[in-house]
């Protein structure tokens, strides 16, 4: 179970508390956990990336482990803990704007 | 009893002011989709509880929102705006070729007689079409595709679709505006297009009788007349009696004819309306003075309304989607400004009076009548 951290907008939008928990099929991965997510939560398609060309938006962020992943590939393999459970994946709105 | 249903798009979300009649007394629902930018929010003129809305974020994108009860309850619909084919490029600020990128919604249009048929006017500049509530667009191509469209450049706020006017004589023929590119005409459903700025004299491009390169702000047309259509340009207030052939400017004895908003009485086809602002570079009214001016004769001679604005220290602008009447007896007029007031007049311009002060700044305005 992949285990996401929301911010708020994206909460509001999906009606969730700040974490939700998710099935993840194959490994954990940017796409996959995304993928994932808005199958579960429709309203979330096109939020956390483009819905044409898939590229992450701007100001989004994913944060784990204390590590920012934002600019490893979206194949790339998330980190153990996180596929675990054992620490969830923060998605950030970066800070920016009035 | 009849009343008044006014929607609000503002940068941190939507409200929704309903009144009767009388136009004294308002009730206040919002914000709907707090923290989000709502460009605009329309209602079917087939059905009025139908509504659309654009929401959107520089984080998160665009939403299109869609409600089935008049605003009370409101479900995101379907938000995929991809350009038909290969989008291709048009010029940036500096000339250069630009990719076109989606960025979000200015303008939701729905269909004079279905419900969920609706155009959507984009940045960059597009025109878009979904005919079931919402859950689906599809680019009316043949706008981008007409031959210009590689030479358009953005205006200072983005290359935006933001006015889109339906011909309730001819379906088949819609007018929208781009800034900066001008006004373009379809005559067979939006399948064509052709720029219509003859007449468009624009300081900023060289050419003279340049085709396209017009920073058009807002159009407005009385139903009674689609061939009348009035303009506010980046500079000048324009007129056109055949259906954007030809332009001529009526702005007049204006203080000023820059400005964003423009439109037209309910019942009085050459009774118009203009806020003026000071400048290109300085976006307020000019002295301190928020000032409507109407005229009654289509244009040329102009007259300040004042009762109820403020008239002194008052440094606000009302962007271009951001006035609307009411087509009740009394034609209502209601304009909102980026210091978050949206003034009701109920009398067609005479006296006006806040609704509300406080609110976001205001990007969108529109009035539904109820009967």
């Amino acid at each position: 179970m992949i285990r996401v951290v929301l911010p708020a907008h994206l909460r509001t939008l999906a009606h969730v508390e700040r974490e939700v928990e998710l099935e993840v099929i194959g490994q954990a991965t940017q796409r996959s956990v995304i993928d994932a997510l808005e199958a579960r939560y429709p309203v979330l398609q096109g939020t956390l990336r483009d819905p044409v060309t898939q590229k992450r938006r701007a100001f989004v962020r994913f944060f784990a482990c204390e590590d920012d992943l934002s600019h490893q590939l979206p194949d790339a393999p998330l980190p153990e803990a996180v596929a675990t459970g054992a620490e969830p994946l923060f998605v950030i709105g970066a800070m920016a704007g009035g | 009893m009849s009343g008044v249903r006014v929607l609000v798009g503002t940068r941190k979300g939507a409200f929704v002011l309903t009144s009767d009649g009388k136009r004294e007394v308002w009730d206040v629902s919002g914000p709907h989709f707090g923290g989000w930018e709502i460009y605009h929010v329309n209602g079917s003129p087939a059905d009025p509880d139908r509504l659309y809305a654009s929401q959107s974020t520089g984080w998160f994108g665009q939403l299109i929102q869609r409600s089935d009860d008049g605003g009370s309850t409101w479900a995101p619909v379907g938000n995929q705006f991809q350009y038909d084919g290969v989008p291709g490029t048009h010029q940036w600020y500096d000339g250069t070729p630009h990719p076109w990128e989606f960025a979000r919604v200015w303008h939701l249009e729905p269909s004079l007689t279905d419900p969920d048929t609706v155009l959507a006017g984009v940045e960059d500049a597009a025109l878009f079409r979904s005919t079931d509530g919402g859950q689906s667009w599809h680019e009316l191509a043949g706008l981008r595709g007409h031959g210009s469209g590689s030479s358009w450049q953005p205006g200072a706020g983005g290359m935006c679709l933001h006015t889109i006017i339906l011909d309730p004589r001819d379906s088949e023929r819609i007018f929208v505006a781009i800034s900066a590119a001008g006004v373009f005409r379809t005559d067979d459903g939006g399948e064509t297009w052709r720029p219509v700025n003859r007449g468009l004299q624009s300081g900023g491009i060289p050419d003279p009788d340049a085709e396209v390169g017009h920073c058009v702000h807002r159009l407005a047309m009385h139903p009674s007349r689609p061939d009348v259509l009035y303009m506010q340009k980046h500079w000048d207030v324009m007129r056109s009696d055949d259906a954007g052939e030809s332009w001529h400017e009526v702005s007049g004895d204006l203080p000023t004819d820059f400005g964003f908003a423009i439109d037209v009485h309910s019942h009085e086809p050459e009774t118009i309306y203009v806020v003026p602002i000071k400048s290109d570079s300085e976006h307020f009214p000019p002295d301190g003075k928020l000032r409507v001016y109407r005229s009654r004769t289509g244009g040329n001679e102009w007259e300040p309304l004042t009762e109820g604005l403020p008239q002194s220290n008052c440094y606000v602008n009302v962007l271009r989607d951001a006035m609307a009447v009411d087509s009740l007896e009394s034609c209502g007029v209601y304009f909102g400004t980026t210091g978050g007031q949206v003034y009701a007049s109920a009398d067609a311009g005479n006296s006006w009076a806040p609704i509300v002060r406080d609110l976001p700044a205001v990007l969108s305005v529109e009035a539904q009548t109820l009967a």
